[in-house]
């Protein structure tokens, strides 16, 4: 259930930037997804069809760029991806470690299409 | 004509600043928040019962307990004497902004100095939305298994104590402490790590100093 509240911002999120953006239909949004933001894609997309009815929105395609998680190690600088088994660094075991991708959560952009005659109720 | 539209924004940006917002009102009225999360059954009903106990008389402690659908855990939390507010999430796994929000619309916020939210059983959900509080402390327990720091990254990053509940089982479990303290170091190096059990009250006196230095009501 946790999919339907971040859908439900991704929307608001989307119809803001798009009204903004001086309105139109929204065709595509590209959504960054890190894996450490355990978020299920298909889930998102299962949602996005339902509340998107009767938007600006309404059945846009949903584009996700996955970010995989990658560490790095602040001893031996060296960067690793990360594996359920061991989180210390693969080289050197130290514990000291950043996390360098794969938190990201975000709308990188949406795909705008200005109102024509045709299309005008798309806006909202 | 398609035109492309640059957003780069957060996607929980707007519950974010709800959560900020409920931050303002709380440090207004002067109450520290925490926010207790666990998987279902680590015992956070059971050191909500242990800490009232210990504190009655000190401090005015209030609960908001958000659960799926019943109201079992504020009747336990009301029945130990706190000022308790159920939150049913309808089904959803976590508590956000906005039911907190609604949560503090409830309480007499100058009537309490520490306010303790028992988060929806879960590891993975409550760990994406921030609700406002203070600080947030994570409860394992022996039984779940030394490999939780490992699936489940995300809760282990984000909290600023880590208990572990249960001691009192671990010659009877396979559980190695060194591979589950190993794997939190990794991800919040530093962290506050207060072993305990519920059941003998071996370890208690530790979260009740560590909460001492949180509210500076009980630190007087």
């Amino acid at each position: 259930m946790h999919e339907l509240s971040i859908t439900q911002s991704l929307l608001e999120l989307a119809l803001d930037h798009g009204r903004k953006a001086g309105g139109g239909r929204i065709e595509r949004l590209h959504v960054v997804i890190g894996e450490l933001s355990t978020m299920v894609d298909h889930s998102v997309a299962f949602y996005w069809d339902l509340i998107s009815q009767g938007t600006a929105a309404e059945g846009a395609e949903l584009v996700f760029e996955r970010i995989p998680a990658e560490l790095g190690c602040n001893r031996c600088g060296c960067r690793y991806q990360l594996s359920q088994s061991q989180l210390a660094c693969h080289s050197c075991g130290s514990t000291d470690i950043s996390i360098l991708a794969g938190d990201e959560l975000l709308l990188k952009s949406i795909d705008l299409t200005r109102d024509s005659v045709e299309a005008g109720e798309g806006a909202r | 004509m398609t035109e492309r539209v640059k957003v780069v924004e957060r996607i929980l940006d707007a519950s974010e600043r709800l959560a900020d917002e409920n931050r303002r009102r709380l440090d207004q009225a002067g109450v520290v928040a925490i926010n207790l999360m666990a998987s279902p059954g680590a015992g956070k009903t059971s050191l909500i019962e242990q800490t009232l106990d210990a504190l009655r008389g000190n401090i005015r402690i209030a609960v908001v307990d958000g659960d799926i659908a019943t109201s079992l855990d504020a009747e336990r939390a009301a029945a130990a004497g706190a000022t308790a507010v159920q939150i049913n999430t309808g089904g959803q796994c976590h508590l956000d902004s906005a039911m907190m929000q609604q949560a503090l619309d409830q309480l007499a916020l100058d009537e309490i100095d520490l306010l303790i939210i028992e988060n929806v059983g879960n590891l993975i959900c409550p760990a994406a939305f921030k609700l406002g509080s203070h600080y947030s402390v994570l409860i394992a327990s022996v039984p779940e298994g030394d490999d939780k720091p490992y699936k489940y990254p995300g809760m282990y990053r984000g909290v600023d104590a880590l208990i572990l509940n249960k001691t009192d089982l671990l010659p009877y479990v396979p559980f190695d402490l060194n591979y589950f303290r190993r794997g939190v170091e990794v991800l919040n190096p530093g962290l506050t790590f207060l072993p305990l059990s519920c059941q003998t009250g071996e370890g208690l006196p530790d979260w009740l100093r560590w909460l001492g230095g949180c509210v500076p009501e009980l630190a007087s």
